[in-house]
């Protein structure tokens, strides 16, 4: 159990962050708040537009200025206020101490270079330490269940499967030993078989390095078994957040109730699935 | 029986053979057998290149199979080729899985569910095809003012929603789906599911379902085979596959599904 005193290791609070266009401004993140502690795991639970992902690229500033822009809050990494870091300091916290996993991995990887250049190049970047970068690059696909690292290590990404390809995106986040890993629906693109798969790394990794990670996701059949904690966002706000197993458990936000009833199960075959009733929703939400 | 499959054997040839034609090839798909009634869904579940979407495909005539056979309504269909085809298109149809790549961003939603009226009702006058449109979109949930709209105007939920509007402007019997559901969030995945399953009750319709996650197969179908490389290892009515799986590799997808 960490020390509830202690500083966490990320602490976001009040977040906005509005788009901009010539025609109108999206507050896309809407006073949000929440913290990590280290080594911990928290999901980020939400539909397409709940600013789940934008929240996510905002912690290493990821996000294209013009159009978007912070208008309130603060991120505070190891005591760091990441939103008012000059460039070259936030480098070191980007792709370093905050690692990325992303959706496509396909789209990740850049396909003209090598997985072993791509591995180096975030290394040399990140890892001035390191002498040997070839052999730690190796030990970092051994370590996410590549079998024969050698020849991965040759391989170009269109070589790969996207479970592989996906793999070596969190080998490359890995060798820069970072203490936060974000991961963006990383299963998504995936079958759910390899979804397991990737899920169960993610957890094997987290517990081998004690770093955090912070799962951002549509689905809440993800959730259990994997997080400690969880946040579930809705149109820019964040509706409910707790501990995963009360919260699965007695869900108390209308909305997370919906979230959590529409996902599929096994052995409740031909029966109706639930939605969600976006209009109830409003009605719930809007003050009257 | 609407459709029965015997056999099924696809090949692609490898590249290669510079003068000659090449010897080498894969083959996606190795003797699969099944048969669909009339207003039934069966389901097909694999992971990637387990040779699902060929299946798929075959059925529908996207491609020739190499061997084996394809009835439809008691009709050999799988040596047909060109027009000869055509009928066989009106009465099965396909949606895919990728909303965004599916529709043609160039094409109003009028045209994109004009152009099978245009092809398999030609008797229509523009003015018929139009309403016939609306009435699609009103038959799939979506407002009727989205006829002069364009693919990029609409969420993914919706598009999957356009894709199975365009499938049903043929008045079909069968309709293979693959992966419909699979680039959706899970909350949109279900109201599509559903759509689905009103459309099969009001229309008759049957489904060919394929999918590589066993949940949202298992809801949809009366029966379901499972496919590992190219075979059909299991075939059972969903119950009995959950509650009794007998092949080992059935009891790897059903352990793969997340549980809440």
């Amino acid at each position: 159990m960490p020390d509830p005193n202690a500083t966490p290791l990320l602490e976001v609070s009040d977040l906005s962050i509005e788009f901009e266009s010539a025609e109108r401004t999206v507050v896309a993140v809407d006073g949000v708040s929440f913290s990590m502690a280290a080594g911990s795991t928290l999901a980020v639970v939400g539909e397409s537009g709940s600013g789940k992902s934008v929240t996510a690229l905002s912690l290493g500033r990821l996000l294209p200025s013009p159009p978007a822009r912070i208008r309130s809050g603060r991120v505070v990494f190891e005591g760091i206020d990441l939103l008012t870091l000059p460039e070259p300091a936030l480098r070191h916290y980007r792709g370093g101490k905050i690692a990325y996993v992303f959706q496509e991995p396909s789209t990740s990887l850049n396909p003209v270079f090598s997985v072993g250049f791509q591995l180096s190049e975030a290394m040399a970047l990140h890892r001035h330490d390191l002498a040997d970068r070839r052999g730690a690059g190796l030990a970092a696909l051994t370590e996410v269940g590549i079998r024969d690292p050698e020849r991965c290590w040759r391989s170009y990404p269109h070589e790969l499967s996207g479970g592989m390809q996906q793999r070596v995106m969190i080998a490359m986040a890995l060798v820069c030993r970072p203490r936060l890993l974000v991961a963006d629906e990383p299963t998504t693109a995936l079958d759910v078989t390899i979804q397991a798969q990737i899920l169960g790394l993610l957890r094997e990794i987290r517990s081998r390095f004690g770093m955090a990670i912070l799962l951002i996701t549509h689905n809440f059949g993800l959730v259990k078994g994997f997080a400690d904690h969880v946040v579930v966002m809705f149109r820019g706000k964040i509706v409910e957040q707790g501990p995963t197993d009360s919260l699965l458990a007695s869900p108390r936000h209308p909305y997370t109730q919906a979230l959590i009833a529409c996902v599929p199960r096994l052995g409740d075959s031909k029966k109706r699935l639930a939605t969600i009733d976006y209009a109830r929703l409003d009605s719930l939400l809007t003050p009257s | 029986m609407l459709l029965e499959v015997a056999n099924l054997v696809v090949r692609y040839p490898l590249p290669g053979g510079l003068f000659f034609r090449s010897r080498r090839f894969v083959e996606p798909v190795k003797g699969v057998s099944f048969r669909i009634r009339a207003g039934r869904t069966v389901g097909l579940v694999g992971e990637s290149g387990s040779g699902k979407t060929t299946i798929g495909k075959a059925v529908v005539r996207l491609i020739a199979p190499h061997s084996g056979e394809i009835r439809y309504r008691q009709e050999r269909i799988d040596g047909l080729s060109g027009a000869r085809l055509h009928p066989y298109r009106k009465r099965v149809q396909m949606i895919f899985q990728d909303p965004h790549n599916s529709l043609n961003p160039r094409l109003s939603i009028a045209r994109i569910l004009g152009e099978p009226l245009e092809i398999h009702f030609p008797a229509l006058r523009a003015q018929e095809r139009r309403s016939r449109a609306a009435d699609l979109l009103r038959r799939v949930g979506l407002p009727s003012d989205s006829l002069d709209r364009f693919p990029h105007e609409f969420s993914g939920g919706q598009r999957q929603r356009i894709g199975i509007a365009r499938a049903l402007a043929v008045e079909p019997e069968l309709i293979v789906c693959d992966e419909p559901v699979s680039a959706l969030d899970v909350s949109i995945q279900a109201q599509i599911v559903n759509l689905l399953q009103d459309l099969q009750q009001e229309l008759g319709l049957a489904y060919l379902f394929i999918s590589h996650d066993l949940a949202v197969v298992e809801h949809m179908s009366d029966e379901v085979l499972v496919l590992n490389e190219g075979r059909i290892v299991e075939a059972a009515p969903p119950e009995e596959l959950y509650r009794n799986p007998k092949n080992e590799y059935t009891r790897k997808l059903l352990a793969a599904v997340p549980s809440l």
